[in-house]
């Protein structure tokens, strides 16, 4: 017991801490005094109106936007402009977005193995057998020697979770994964995503999926304005929520669902 | 009552009126009335205008004899190319060593055909070969001075020889010169931005042949005494670094056109700058560019005929005096047709190429 609270305090079960930060575009104010906490293992939804900043945040994290001030520390290594920290950080944190972002110009395969043999340096049989083993547990191990402008949008993003996955990441970031995409492809992209969190992977995951909050999270954050403005238990936070704009969110939100 | 089909369509071809020769033809070409009229008048020009050529450049040519007194014919007096062939393939290069030359042509031949063609598909040692290989041999070959082989004097460089010479020399520069420009330009450290952005417009501001005279004329007054470059490579240096520009805003162009998301979806897999560039954005803005960058190379290509200015022999001076000598006087007609066929021979290979080589590159995502 002693030996979990040391390690605790150690920061070794911290998987991001985000202290005091803020950011600007010019002098546009986009994130003010963000604090947040993600514990190993810890499944986070975040959600807000467009332009509250979620997206702006969770790019922070892998240092694809910069921060002014404050302190940002992924597994340990704090962001800052050591370019070598920040590769580091990098190949530990997945990321998946909107858009899907595959590489068009090379096969489902390719956009697979192309990260961990470069970066991880693994062997081109080695990263192959990994790719196909992800690619059979997203569910289309068939497409592999596929363009990804020959698939549906659905299977797009679930090669771009598998291409992540490759990496075998510690912290898994979404923006938005779903909200590209045609109704009945949601769902296989959120059952993916769901077994991943059964598996214990650590997720900040930007949605408006509410029924996947509900299911999946340990803890959901509402944004607005550049401001974390609640975080509470799904449960908690659905059932009694605390501030008028939370509260005016929700309703807008389960009103369009 | 509901209607349920039990039996599956099976698959039929198209209808032949749409497809094949006939389909096209009524597609195309007569679709309609004013269609029809407009197809057959075009039609006719057409032949009278190709007639007409066919029998100036083939059946009332001369072809035999020696001098242009053998020239009987109304046609052309292909008697001028042909005596003076050796001169317009090679320049003044001495007769005994052209089979340098042609050896240097089968050298690079054999590199395009295994780079170009998709015969292999590991192009790592073609390119090796025809990159790293093929212009040291080359060198060695046409220069001379080594293994034995008689020096022979760039002065003596002239013809087809020179002008291949040229082209893929800056071709062969301007390519990776212009990548490393256009990534200079996009680049975030403001020293390099500006040094390739002022070379850029600098070099785009300015006609070639400023440039060439530049390179031949201007740079040996301020160059140290008895420091002198060659001619042929002073013009060579000129040629490359101007067509670097040119290439640097059309892989400019391309850089643009590629979403933000791939870099960012790069860097989130921990791919470096480099590995990014390399691997994900520069092969995507190189494929969309290939129209540009081929139009680039044929405008250059021909581009190649401004040496004239400087002194040197490229296909188009050497045939050009040799309608001034006086035993072939009045034959620039032939003289410019020939050349003529000789670029475009080689402009339109350079387009087809890029056409079928855009297709194999298409991989289904331009829905
Ligand atoms: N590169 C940029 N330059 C200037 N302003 C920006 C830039 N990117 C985003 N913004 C602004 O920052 C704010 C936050 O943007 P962000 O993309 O983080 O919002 P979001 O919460 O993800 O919204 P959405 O739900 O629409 O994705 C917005 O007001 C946006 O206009
Ligand atoms: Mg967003």
């Amino acid at each position: 017991m002693s030996d979990a609270a040391m390690t605790k305090q150690a920061g070794m079960d911290v998987a991001i801490q985000i202290i005091g930060m803020h950011k600007w575009y010019g002098d546009f104010h986009v994130l003010k005094d963000i604090n947040l906490t993600v514990e190993r293992g810890e499944r986070i939804v975040v959600c807000g109106p467009s332009g509250s900043g979620k997206s702006t945040m969770i790019r922070c994290i892998n240092r694809l936007e910069e921060h002014q001030q404050g302190q940002i520390i992924v597994d340990g290594i704090e962001l800052t402009n050591d370019v070598k920290k920040i590769d580091e950080i990098r190949r530990e944190v997945g990321m998946v977005f909107q858009h899907f972002n595959l590489f068009p110009h090379l096969t489902v395969l390719k956009n697979c193995t192309l990260a961990p043999i470069w970066v991880r340096k693994t062997p081109k049989k080695e990263a192959e057998a990994t790719a196909m083993k992800f690619l059979e547990r997203v569910k289309i191990p068939e497409q592999a020697m596929k363009y990804p402008g020959q698939l549906s949008g659905g299977q797009q993003q679930r090669v771009a979770i598998a291409r992540s996955l490759c990496m075998n990441p510690r912290i898994m970031l979404f923006d938005e994964p779903t909200s590209a995409l045609d109704p009945e492809m949601i769902s296989e992209v959120l059952d993916t995503m769901i077994s991943l969190a059964e598996e214990g992977m650590t997720m900040i995951c930007v949605t408006h999926e509410m029924g996947f909050a509900k299911t999946v999270a340990d803890r959901v954050i509402f944004m607005d304005a550049g401001e974390i403005i609640e975080q509470a238990p799904p449960a908690e936070f659905f059932e009694n929520p605390q501030s008028d704009r939370t509260k005016l969110f929700l309703s807008q939100i389960l009103h369009n669902a | 009552m509901a209607i349920v089909k039990t039996e599956r369509h099976p698959d039929l071809p198209p209808p032949t009126s749409q497809t094949g020769v006939i389909g096209w033809m009524r597609e195309n070409l007569f679709s309609s009335p004013l269609n029809i009229v407009l197809t057959l008048v075009a039609g006719y020009v057409s032949w009278v205008a190709l007639s007409s050529l066919i029998s100036y450049a083939f059946i009332d040519a001369n072809f035999a004899g020696t001098t242009r007194e053998d020239c009987t014919g109304s046609g052309a007096c292909w008697v001028f190319i042909k005596m003076r062939f050796g001169q317009i393939m090679y320049g003044f290069y001495p007769e005994e060593e052209r089979w340098r030359v042609d050896v240097g042509y089968v050298l690079v031949a054999i590199g395009l055909f295994f780079v170009l063609s998709d015969v292999v598909k590991d192009k790592k040692w073609p390119a090796i070969y025809l990159f790293g290989f093929v212009p040291v041999a080359c060198y060695i070959l046409f220069s001379g001075g080594y293994f034995g082989l008689e020096h022979v004097e760039t002065a003596q460089w002239g013809g087809l020889f020179l002008t291949l010479v040229l082209a893929s020399v800056s071709i062969f520069v301007s390519l990776p010169l212009g990548i490393v420009l256009a990534l200079g330009r996009r680049s975030s450290m403001p020293v390099v931005r500006m040094i390739c952005v002022g070379f850029i417009e600098f070099v785009r501001g300015v006609p070639l042949i400023t440039v060439l005279f530049m390179a031949s004329v201007m740079l040996p007054l301020f160059l140290p005494e008895g420091v002198n470059f060659d001619k042929l490579v002073r013009a060579l240096v000129g040629m490359s670094l101007f067509a670097s520009a040119y290439m640097a805003e059309v892989v400019r162009g391309g850089l643009q056109a590629i979403p933000k998301g791939q870099m960012e979806a790069a860097k989130s897999l921990g791919l470096g700058y480099w590995q990014a560039m390399g691997f994900i954005i520069l092969p995507q803005a190189l494929k969309i560019s290939i129209p540009s960058i081929v139009n680039t190379f044929i405008g250059l290509f021909k581009d190649t005929t401004l040496v004239l200015i400087i002194g040197l022999l490229d296909l188009l001076s050497i045939v050009k005096s040799g309608t001034t000598d006086k035993e072939w006087i009045g034959m620039a007609q032939e003289g410019y047709i020939f050349v003529a066929a000789v670029f475009f021979v080689f402009c339109f290979g350079m387009s087809r190429y890029s056409i079928w080589l855009e297709n194999k590159l298409h991989t289904g995502h331009k829905r």
